[in-house]
């Protein structure tokens, strides 16, 4: 067993893991934070996708033991968020929802796209999008939830 | 889908990692092509070595001569301009086009150099670029020229017990510069990918997606020095001449594509390298 230091959520814990565990299963399983799912186990879906030190990598294919002294945030970290609530409110009024499966991880890169891209075209957001994978909506919604989610926010920062 | 147990080692410093290393030891950097080996049990090894936060390893120099990038540097560093000059935008438009950002965000330019996967952006754009690689052991360190480093797919000239701490690239850069890419899917591997240099001192085309390493295409090179507004057709030739010496097949019927992706992509890097 190995012994790490996280800051998850903003709480700092100690652990002691199997090394060969990823970020994803000590999320899940050690600290039942849920809301992380886990798709494909070896980084092709995005749907683990969680913030390390403030930046989306996908949890499957991080090890938990490499996180030592780091910050997670995974989406139940993101409830106080305003931006995230712009966000969640969008995906909502588009229906960017249907099963839910990538969710969480689609909120957490979608908000990342729209913070290195604050005035996207919709081919940005397809492209930036391109590695979170869902079956159920065919991103229609969930890149109209983006552009609508982008306007407000800069119309915001605008003043308007 | 998980990896088999491995002992997991975390040394404070470059000395300490290099002394860990020999044996069945596999080096984690960045992780995003190791993890899925060890999760879907393609790779497997005894012991890891993380050297993902060892000091020193990620720093970025600009020399009168070379530019310098540390082998930790992440792909998204370089995508965001962390790079300076013109060699830094191309590195930044070859970094952009790797995988996901995600991945990018751990994913570093030794580590993929390391694994050398034949699909592998970083190891066909340094060959135009003509970096050189620096290793080290506990023993000794080496400059190895990139074309020399890359040896076959998933296999390099990094003896046991060495690792790569930095690429070296010679400045100034040629004046033109174009690549190309043929994906099925935006950040998925390459099919094919090329990247041309073109300038006074010479002409450095590099081809990647083939089923070996990333290589020179030296009878093109050599058709643009000698005429540097050489046509379509003697540029064709030329590709041809040098994918049948690379023995890709040129196939017929349904595989014919491959070779079709590769003459696409050589073509239209040398145009963009050209305007």
């Amino acid at each position: 067993m190995t012994d790490i230091g996280l800051t998850i959520n903003g709480e700092a814990l100690r652990l002691s893991i199997d090394p060969r565990e990823s970020l994803s299963d000590v999320i899940r399983d050690r600290l039942d934070l849920t809301g992380t799912h886990i798709g494909c186990d070896h980084g092709a879906c995005g749907a683990c996708t969680v913030l390390l030190d403030g930046v989306p990598v996908r949890s499957c294919i991080v090890l938990a033991a490499r996180c030592d002294g780091h910050e997670v945030t995974t989406i139940e970290g993101t409830r106080g968020d305003p931006f995230m609530a712009v966000l969640r409110r969008h995906f909502h009024e588009s229906h960017a929802v249907q099963c839910g499966f990538c969710t969480p991880g689609m909120l957490l890169m979608a908000a990342d796209i729209l913070r290195r891209h604050p005035d996207p075209t919709e081919a940005t957001v397809r492209e930036a999008l391109s590695g979170q994978i869902c079956r159920c909506t065919g991103y229609v919604g969930i890149v109209a939830a983006m552009l609508a989610c982008a306007a407000e926010l800069r119309q915001a920062a605008e003043g308007g | 889908m998980k990896p088999a147990p491995f002992a997991y080692l975390r040394p404070s410093g470059l000395p300490e990692a290099l002394d860990a290393l020999g044996g069945d030891v596999a080096v984690l950097a960045g992780g995003q092509s190791l993890l899925p080996m060890l999760n879907l049990r393609v790779a497997a090894a005894e012991r890891l070595v993380d050297i993902s936060h060892l000091p020193g390893l990620d720093a970025i120099d600009e020399r009168p001569d070379h530019l310098r990038i540390g082998a930790l540097v992440t792909h998204a560093r370089l995508e965001d301009g962390g790079a300076p000059g013109p060699v830094g935008a191309r590195l930044a438009r070859a970094a952009g086009q790797i995988a996901y950002r995600a991945v990018r965000n751990l994913g570093t330019l030794g580590g993929s150099l390391a694994l050398a996967d034949p699909a592998a952006d970083w190891p066909a754009c340094l060959l135009a670029l003509d970096a050189i690689v620096l290793t080290a052991s506990a023993a000794s360190e080496r400059r190895i020229p990139i074309d020399a480093f890359l040896v076959d797919a998933y296999e390099t000239a990094l003896a046991p017990g060495e690792l790569i701490v930095a690429v070296e690239i010679p400045l100034p850069p040629a004046a033109g510069w174009g690549s190309a890419k043929v994906a099925r899917k935006r950040g998925a591997f390459a099919d094919s990918l090329a990247f041309a240099a073109l300038g006074a001192g010479g002409a450095r085309i590099a081809l990647g997606g083939t089923s070996t390493r990333a290589r020179l295409m030296t009878r093109t090179a050599a058709v643009l020095e000698a005429d540097p507004d050489a046509g379509e057709a003697a540029l064709r030739e030329a590709i041809e001449a040098d994918l049948d010496g690379l023995e890709v097949p040129r196939g017929d019927g349904s595989d014919a594509w491959r070779w079709r992706c590769h003459v696409h992509t050589l073509l239209t890097a040398i145009a963009e390298a050209r305007q």
